[in-house]
Formats: C-alpha cells, sequence, structure tokens
C-alpha cells in the first residue's frame, strides 16, 4: 500500500510520530475494529478511528436515536432523532474520513450472533450499556481469541481494561457473574456525565490504535480507573488471570457464548 | 496496622477481617465488589475469614455497566 498525497497530508501527525510513522499508519489504515454499541463510548471511539484511517471499522447497534441520547452520544445530531444509530454512525464516520470502509450491524449482539460478527474483526471495543452484553462480548473475544477494549461508565465514574489473548485476566476472571438484574444501578436511573463518554471512549480507542499500529502498552492487566469528581486517574493492577476463570482459565466451562437474560429498566425514559 | 487500600496507605485496628474492611471503608453494596489481596484475586467466601495484616495492600473492583 503506497500513500497518496492526500493521505500524507491527512495522516501527516500520526506519521511524525516515531511510535507511528508510515508503517504505524498503514497497519492502521489495514486494520479492521468492530465496535460494540454506537452510544456514549461508541460515539468517540467510531469518530476517533474514522479520523485516524482505520481500513474497516464495524458498528453494531440495534436501537435508534432517541433526544435523550444526545446530551453524550456526540456521533448524533438533533436531525437523526428517529434514525437506526448505526445509519446516522456511519454517515458521519465517512464524512469525516471517506478513506474508509463502515460495515454497520442494525442488530442487538447476541449468542446466536456474536462469533460471526466479531470474526473479521482484529479488535474489538465493548462500547455496550449493560452487563449480559459485556459478559457475552468478553466470552466471545475470549472463545475467538479476539484481542478487546471493556468499558463501562455511570455517573462521574468510568474505567476500562484491556484484554489480549495469552495476556492477563479477562473481564470474567475479574467479575465471575454479572450482579443480578438492578442490583447494581446499570440503567438510565443512575445517570451518566455526558463528557463521561469522551473520555473513556476515546480511551478505548486509543487502545485500538496501539494495538493496531503496534505502539506502547496496552492496559492489558489493569483496570484504569476514572473519578472526574476527584480528577482522580488509577491504574490498578490485576492479579493474573483466575486459573479457575469459567471461561480463560484452564478447564473452561464456558466453550461457546450464552446470554444472560437482559437487564430490566424499571422507571420510564 | 497499616494496609495499602485503594492505592492509599491508612492506620487499621487489628483484627480486621476483609468484610470488616469493606464495612469501615463504606463500600456500597460489598456483596458485588471483587477484591484483590496483595495482588491475588480473593473469593467472595473468603471474605469473612480472611484476616489482614500489616502491609497488605487491598485493591476494590467495582461493577460498571453503563455505556449508555
Amino acid at each position: 500500500m503506497s500513500f497518496s498525497n492526500e493521505q500524507m497530508t491527512r495522516y501527516s501527525r500520526h506519521i511524525i510520530l516515531k511510535e507511528i510513522g508510515v508503517k504505524g499508519q498503514k497497519r492502521l489504515m489495514e486494520g479492521r475494529v468492530l465496535i460494540i454499541g454506537a452510544g456514549g463510548l461508541g460515539s468517540p471511539a467510531a469518530l476517533y478511528l474514522a479520523a485516524a484511517g482505520v481500513g474497516v471499522i464495524g458498528i453494531a447497534d440495534a436501537d435508534e436515536v432517541d433526544l435523550s441520547n444526545l446530551q453524550r452520544q456526540i456521533i448524533h445530531t438533533t436531525a437523526d432523532i428517529g434514525r437506526p444509530k448505526v445509519q446516522s454512525a456511519r454517515e458521519k464516520m465517512e464524512a469525516i474520513n471517506p478513506d474508509i470502509k463502515v460495515n454497520a450491524y442494525q442488530t442487538l449482539a447476541v449468542a446466536d450472533n456474536i462469533l460471526d460478527l466479531i470474526t473479521d474483526y482484529d479488535f474489538v471495543i465493548d462500547g455496550s450499556d449493560n452487563f449480559p452484553a459485556k459478559f457475552l462480548i468478553n466470552d466471545a473475544c475470549v472463545i475467538a481469541r479476539k484481542p478487546f477494549s471493556h468499558a463501562g461508565i455511570i455517573r462521574f465514574q468510568g474505567q476500562l481494561m484491556t484484554y489480549v489473548p495469552g495476556k492477563g485476566p479477562c473481564y470474567r476472571c475479574v467479575f465471575d457473574n454479572p450482579p443480578p438484574p438492578d442490583a447494581v444501578p446499570t440503567c438510565r436511573q443512575a445517570g451518566v456525565i455526558g463528557a463521561m463518554g469522551g473520555v473513556i471512549g476515546s480511551l478505548q480507542a486509543m487502545e485500538a490504535v496501539k494495538y493496531l499500529a503496534g505502539a506502547g502498552e496496552l492496559l492489558t492487566g489493569f483496570l484504569l480507573t476514572y473519578d472526574a469528581l476527584e480528577m482522580k486517574f488509577r491504574k490498578v493492577k490485576l492479579p493474573d488471570k483466575a486459573g479457575g476463570c469459567a471461561v480463560c482459565g484452564e478447564h473452561p466451562a464456558i466453550t461457546k457464548p450464552f446470554d444472560y437474560a437482559p437487564a430490566v429498566c424499571n422507571i420510564e425514559p | 496496622m497499616i494496609l495499602t487500600v485503594a492505592g492509599t496507605k491508612k492506620e487499621y485496628p487489628p483484627d480486621l477481617t476483609v468484610t470488616k474492611l469493606l464495612e469501615a471503608e463504606k463500600v456500597e453494596m460489598p456483596m458485588y465488589v471483587t477484591v484483590s489481596l496483595n495482588d491475588e484475586f480473593l473469593k467472595r467466601e473468603e471474605f469473612d475469614d480472611t484476616l489482614l495484616k500489616e502491609n497488605d495492600s487491598v485493591e476494590f473492583l467495582y461493577f460498571m455497566g453503563g455505556g449508555f
């Protein structure tokens, strides 16, 4: 792959970085990233990966844009209300960078389709908004040996970790099972500060870019936590993978993806 | 007894179990918190019986479900 003059200019601020260079930018352009969820985390991740020139970006979400999304889901505009999120997201990504290919999947990620969804991608970004999806994405990525970035955000807090096969613990090593529905605030009643998706979703994009370009150290074996009220980041060292982990342990009980019952929000939006 | 809890060194009373530490630190919904002790995952059923020692390092890892 040789770069056009336009590409040399478009990606010049990447190419000039010694950790990226022509080689790293080429890797980004040959890279394939799947983003699950076109919401608070997925919006900034999708915008930055598109701008970075990641060759193929998949984006999966079953929902349509709602007015209450716009406080934080910055890839969608007021004019997009009622439209499929993946269609809205694809348009913005292609408008930023016509160089890239966007695959839009207007579907929920479930046990029946998750392995097909992730199979063609090099890296997966979990931008889902519920525990069943987060465990499903983890299990599928462990089983299919796909690196992925996990993240969660709520109120003024966010956290993320990166799983790479054979390196460090998976999400299920840290949290062996989802909490019972509604035991831990997950849904609309808890609220989230809009810029939190920007902070954490951008960090997920950063991990994907570093993974593809082969630059720096990934958040494998660490959980990065961010408290916006105290304005405090912590990089918490995680133990090595749990030997007894049900999916990545030595004798895994989970050998194919399965669905947990979805959590039910008990209030109206 | 000095412990490092969530990265901060502090003085704690002796004979402290992990369950008591979760209470002292006012951790919300402790039954859903993952605890690592000196860089090892601790099973939830061990919280009651695990006595903390001088210079132990404890991390609390919280579920965070949103992506919104």
